[in-house]
């Protein structure tokens, strides 16, 4: 008899999350699905504003990586005004979102994911978070919120705030850095490249002991899409689109984010209000392709510094030709906050990083607009239509934890398969698949579970809806 | 001129002949809430904010177009205007789509700014949540009718200091609208002449300057009273 296996609601991810693994028959797992019940909306009540408030408005969609909002939406209006924005301008968005992208990694892998790895999955519930991490290595769990504290005073001395900065407008951005601000950021940098080694140190060395998660947690070719430079190197703000299989091979390349729609088709599926994103030309869902940190390794050529240069051939090396294992996002995440440091340095000693040449001012010459740029956790898409007053007709956002969703449920239902074998839900099984999930960091709503609560629900069903068992816990 | 003295909150002021309560209290340093009144344009008492209390009286007076007598005892901050006064900004807030965090005059705006100093931490009465219009058929400037409270400092300023007679009211109650003209799209006005004074004057994110981002939606009123104290005093005070 099939049964139904129900993880809800999924802790130390972002939002609010449920989970359901169907068995077969033979009580073996026949899928596994991420049911996502929050995102909504934002698309239909946009229309009828001005364009212009678009980048005050979509930040608001994500209360975690408001920033990439924020950048995404401006260059969509960007493409409205069709203008080329002021270089410094493109420099000081750039900045913020390399703060945006250290802040958000560090979160992940210090506050969220650090305590699993280093105390172990099966570390007591009440321990397995940063306060049993604070307990455990105090230096390392100090160090991790530093880190973190450094990405957002990136964001926040050019933003003026730290959350929902509304800094970036159409045409460019509202305020210069100043030389105290500069001075300011710089001084962070050597402190939070130590910490990001160390933790890079960390991770190469729990390598060994976690070969079984790096085997089952998500380890399957499929495509890579982002963003990358006119010569193949890491983008995170600007470049074209490129797909990469699941050996390397460019399948696709220099895309213009703007024909987004030829190449990446949305399916709706009843289980889920997130949308899943497939790349057209292959179909839904053998389509299926991975965005984020894994996905923008795996298809650039070099990141452009010397540290996370290094780094990144150290990387591809656990590979052939592309690293398939989801576990290994969590590398890729470290070796970008790595390289955003690196760049975030380089940006600082441009000679006009202080002018205050920052906004194009144009009207409405283009009534669509589309912007795209790499979130902490993969390419974001945003697509305007306008009427000739500017009012917009049509919203189009495409997330990052949309475009992977196929993947997550593709890990999950690895990992039941390895974990489950009989009737029952064995204790490790819910650890590893919450942690499988975690792994792509995934942002669903506006909360954050850092915390570490872990809030459990457990239901197994019969294929006529009958609770055969249920576990819980708070 | 003779001067009139009075009580407000239990200090004795000096008023000259025909000052309002609301002038003579501003005078002496004494601040009532108002949001229809702006400095520079004629009163009409239509928001309500700035009631008072006057010893002997039954009824609460708008200060805006109440005019000092002598002796006079004028109370501007009891429990009950401050509850009222909290009363009225929660109906605005209710009667209207503002959304603070996304508006245009975030942190500029005299609704907020009332709603901040007067307490208000929520509203007590269901959102209305009425369909209105953006209107961004001119070149310059929008109207968006989520953020209007009506209170027809556009319309004064348009008809007496600019002299256009472009904006007024349409309609009644719940329906009531700001038009250009005989309801003609802004852009289409023949007698707008895109001066501008309507979106100084508005006290919220209502008019705009197109193109304005989030909070970035600046008013500058000095510009009125310099030009009404150039026009009536023949005096050019920047
Ligand atoms: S548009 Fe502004 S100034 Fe005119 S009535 Fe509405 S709120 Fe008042
Ligand atoms: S300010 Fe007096 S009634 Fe509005």
């Amino acid at each position: 008899m099939p049964k139904w296996i129900k993880i809800d609601p999924v802790t130390r991810i972002e939002g609010h999350a449920k989970i359901t693994i169907r068995l077969d028959d033979n009580g073996n797992v026949a899928d596994a699905h991420f049911h996502v019940t929050e995102f909504r909306g934002f698309e239909k009540f946009c229309e009828g504003r001005p364009f212009s408030e678009m980048p005050g408005i979509t930040p608001r969609v994500c209360g975690i990586c408001p920033v990439s909002h924020l950048l995404a939406s401006a260059k969509a209006c960007d493409a409205i005004l069709a203008v080329n924005i002021p270089p410094t301008a493109a420099k000081l968005r750039r900045i913020m979102n390399l703060g945006q992208i250290v802040q958000s990694h560090a979160l992940s892998f210090f506050h969220l994911s650090a305590p699993d790895l280093l105390l172990g999955w099966d570390a007591p519930i009440d321990k397995r978070n940063v306060f049993g991490l604070m307990a455990a290595d105090a230096d390392l769990a100090r160090a991790g919120i530093r880190l973190r504290q450094f990405g957002q005073t990136v964001i926040e001395v050019l933003g003026g705030r730290r959350i929902h900065p509304a800094w970036a407008v159409p045409g460019g951005v509202r305020e210069p850095l100043t030389a105290a601000n500069r001075d300011l950021i710089r001084a962070g940098l050597p402190e939070a490249k130590a910490t990001t080694l160390k933790g890079i140190e960390i991770f190469r060395s729990l390598l060994a002991k976690y070969e079984t998660e790096t085997q089952v947690f998500g380890n399957f070719p499929s495509l890579f899409m982002g963003l990358v430079a006119p010569d193949g190197s890491w983008e995170h703000y600007g470049g074209k689109l490129r797909f990469v299989d699941g050996s390397g091979n460019v399948i696709a390349d220099q895309i213009d984010p703007e024909r987004y729609a030829e190449y990446i088709g949305e399916s709706v599926e009843p289980s889920s209000y997130l949308k899943s994103p497939y790349y057209r030309p292959m179909g839904y869902p053998a389509g299926m392709y991975r965005v984020g940190p894994l996905a923008r390794l795996n298809i650039c050529r070099r990141i452009g510094t010397p540290l996370a240069d290094d780094e990144l051939v150290k990387f591809k090396a656990l590979g052939w030709g592309a690293v398939t294992s989801s576990f290994l996002y969590h590398y890729a995440r470290l070796i970008e906050i790595l390289g955003s440091l690196e760049h975030i340095e380089k940006l600082l000693a441009e000679p006009d990083i202080l002018s205050e040449r920052l906004r194009a001012d144009a009207g409405i010459n283009k009534l669509q607009g589309v912007g795209a740029s790499e979130a902490p956790r993969g390419t974001l898409f945003h697509d305007y239509e306008v009427d000739d007053n500017g009012l917009v007709k049509r919203v189009n956002m495409i997330i990052a934890t949309g475009q992977n969703n196929l993947a997550m449920n593709r890990t999950i239902t690895q990992i039941a398969r390895h974990y489950i074998q009989g009737p029952d839900i064995p204790e490790p099984l819910l650890n590893r698949v919450e942690a499988g999930i975690r792994a792509y960091d995934p942002c669903l709503s506006c909360s954050t579970h850092a915390d570490g609560r872990l809030a459990l629900q457990v239901t197994l069903r019969a294929a006529n809806g009958e609770i055969l068992d249920e576990v819980g816990r708070l | 001129m003779a001067a009139k003295v009075f009580t407000i909150d239990g200090q004795q002021i000096t008023a000259t002949e025909g000052q309002t309560v609301l002038d003579a209290a501003q005078d002496a340093g004494i601040a009532i809430p108002t949001l229809c009144h702006l400095d520079g344009v004629m009163d009409v008492g239509a928001c309500r904010l700035c009631l008072v209390e006057i010893a002997g009286l039954n009824k609460l007076v708008p200060a805006c177009v109440t005019k000092v007598t002598d002796g006079m005892v004028v109370t501007t901050n009891s429990e009950r205007l401050q509850r009222y006064r909290r009363m009225i900004v929660e109906l605005l807030f209710t009667e209207r789509n503002h959304i603070c965090a996304v508006c245009v005059s975030n942190g500029h705006c005299e609704l907020q700014s009332l709603a901040m100093t007067l307490g208000m931490d929520h509203v007590r009465y269901d959102y209305t949540f009425p369909k209105c219009a953006v209107d961004p058929t001119h070149r310059l400037f929008g109207i968006d009718h989520n953020r209007c409270v009506l209170c027809g400092r556009c319309v004064r300023v348009c008809w007496y200091i600019e002299g256009a007679g472009t904006k007024n009211f349409s309609g009644r109650g719940t329906q009531s609208r700001i038009v250009s003209d005989l309801n003609a799209p802004w852009g289409n006005s023949r007698t707008c002449t895109s001066c501008g004074k309507c979106v100084q004057a508005c006290p919220t994110g209502a008019l705009f300057s197109k193109g304005a981002a989030v909070a970035e939606m600046e008013k500058d009123r000095g510009k009125l009273e310099y030009i009404v104290t150039a026009r009536e005093k023949k005096q050019w005070i920047v």
